[in-house]
């Protein structure tokens, strides 16, 4: 595909999008709602093909944000997938990693860093934090204090 | 019956120091085959995303360089191609540091199945360029060269006369090593078909660099997107369809000559003028940036809210997809096979002296490093009796 197909295959999903920008060529900035969260990734993984290079959460304080990367490298766009958790208390999205099984890493990452649920998740371990690291303490998020302890 | 193999091996460079630093893995073994492979990193986790929205723009590029002393030219680039992005500027580049880590790791390759030779030549080999390195940078490693907007330093007078003669004495040597390595006979017997990813394994586990083009996956950051002048200059991108431990170090080392045709022609095409764009603000905006290191793509994400810090900042490094891989390589291969199949996809290796086996009923140590070294050695004696 070149990129304008790349841009026509990526309509086809459109339904399930909120968004679509695409601010220069090789970068592309999809949105959507995290139910939908596993049917487009799914799509971008099986259907585009495009590598999976990472996940990003974000606390945006009200709700979360999973921005999943992947890069198309035919032509060398960056597909974007921002997915929004409005439930700021128990974020929770399925998890992607059955269908890309290197996400599996990042998703446990996020868990640990961020507090998100990753639901069917094949190993929910955890990866950064040691394992006597407190419940409940994400040092990712933004109203966490390393010295609220003291 | 089952022993739980436990090896703390090191780990490296991002943010999480998959490379430089510790890294465990269990190995499940059933006689001598591994029959699953678990792996704990984090033991040194430095929080450089977090650390990261608490410094000014510019200073990032220095904290990013050190999340890996070999990749610090590309973590910064991938940094600051995002934040140019967000501001709307351009930078130049260096492609040196893919040079002295390829031969690094022939280096190493060799020491762990028994090749001291080879690990003394191409180590040898590495050092004028980390020379090199240096004159340009003042530094050897962590060059701390890449800045918002463009370089910090230009280039000596009169480098391109001083490293052509540096360059053409690498090539030599490294194609003398090239040879003696892919025409040993002891080596096709002990690296062919060791430890294969095999190419729908390699897309699955999304594997980048010199791991996925061993395995038939031709992809190349510098190629597919090109960032700074690697659209400018004439090279390949070399791939091999099997997947094995061989497939991995053919890669590296035509890579290797691949880089010093970059560097040679770079420098003869380098143009006139400054090398850095002053940058007054940073606005609100969201960019990604990604670069080719030595062991794959480094991707950056950056979030800015329009202050003088990033409102987010992500860095992911090579090793942080090809580690998972092991999963798919290891299983199923020999003990002795399993140090240099950890080995291909190229983590660091300085911290490895503290593997051990564990029996979990016991708790004794039943292998340790040593052992496991001997194990690979022998088998490559083996082999060279052999032929």
């Amino acid at each position: 595909m070149d990129s304008h197909e790349l841009v026509e295959k990526l309509n086809t999903i459109k339904a399930q999008l909120t968004g679509f920008e695409q601010p220069h060529d090789n970068r592309i900035y999809l949105s959507c709602e995290s139910e939908n969260s596993l049917p487009v990734n799914k799509f971008l993984f099986e259907e585009v093909r495009a590598r999976f290079v990472i996940a990003t959460a974000i606390d945006c304080e009200q709700y979360f944000e999973i921005l999943y990367h992947y890069s198309y490298d035919q032509t060398g766009c960056i597909i974007n997938l921002k997915c929004f958790i409005r439930d700021h208390e128990h974020p929770q999205v399925e998890s992607i990693a059955p269908v890309v099984t290197g996400a599996e890493w990042i998703e446990r990452e996020m868990h640990d860093l961020e507090g998100i649920e990753f639901n069917n998740h094949p190993c929910m371990e955890r990866l950064i934090l040691a394992d006597d690291w407190p419940e409940g303490e994400y040092p990712l998020r933004k109203d966490w204090n390393n010295e609220k302890e003291n | 019956m089952k022993k739980k193999i436990k090896l703390p091996v090191l780990a490296a460079g991002p943010v999480h120091p998959l490379q430089e630093e510790m890294e465990f893995y269990q190995l499940y073994v059933d006689g001598e085959t591994v029959v699953d492979i678990d792996v704990r990193l984090s033991y040194n986790h430095r929080g450089i995303e977090r650390i990261s929205e608490t410094l000014q723009f510019d200073q990032v590029p220095f904290l990013v360089s050190r999340i890996c002393g070999i990749c610090s030219a590309s973590h910064p680039l991938a940094y600051v191609q995002a934040v140019e992005e967000i501001a709307g500027v351009t930078p130049p580049e260096r492609a040196l540091e893919r040079i002295h880590s390829h031969i690094l790791w022939v280096g190493l390759a060799g020491h762990f199945i028994g090749y001291e030779t080879v690990f003394m030549w191409a180590w040898k080999y590495r050092e004028p360029v980390l020379d090199i390195l240096e004159k340009i940078t003042g530094n050897r490693n962590n060059y701390g060269n890449v800045k918002v907007g463009g370089c910090r330093e230009d280039l000596p007078e009169g480098i391109e006369e001083e490293i052509t003669p540096i360059l053409d004495n690498i090539e030599k040597k490294m194609d003398m090593l090239t040879k003696a390595v892919l025409d040993d006979p002891i080596l096709h017997a002990r690296l062919k078909g060791v430890g294969v990813l095999k190419k729908e394994d390699a897309v699955k586990y999304a594997v980048t660099g010199p791991t996925a083009r061993a395995s038939g996956i031709p992809i190349d950051v510098r190629r597919d997107d090109p960032y700074a002048a690697y659209d400018r200059v004439d090279w390949n991108v070399c791939v091999q369809e099997e997947g094995d431990v061989f497939a991995k170090a053919v890669v590296r080392l035509l890579e290797t000559f691949e880089s010093i045709k970059i560097v040679r022609e770079a420098l003869h095409k380098l143009p006139k003028g400054p090398v850095s764009v002053d940058i007054k603000e940073i606005p609100a905006g969201e960019a990604v940036g990604h670069a080719e290191a030595p062991r794959g793509e480094t991707f950056h994400y950056v979030r800015s809210e329009g202050g003088n810090t990033p409102a987010r900042h992500k860095a992911r490094a090579p090793s942080y997809v090809n580690v998972p891989s092991f999963k798919a390589s290891c299983i199923g291969e020999k003990l002795s096979d399993v140090l240099i199949t950890l080995a291909a996809v190229d983590p660091c290796y300085s911290c490895t002296e503290r593997m051990g086996v564990v029996d979990p009923h016991s708790g004794e140590i039943t292998l340790g490093f040593d052992q496991l070294l001997q194990m690979s050695r022998e088998k490559t004696e083996k082999l060279r009796k052999g032929l």
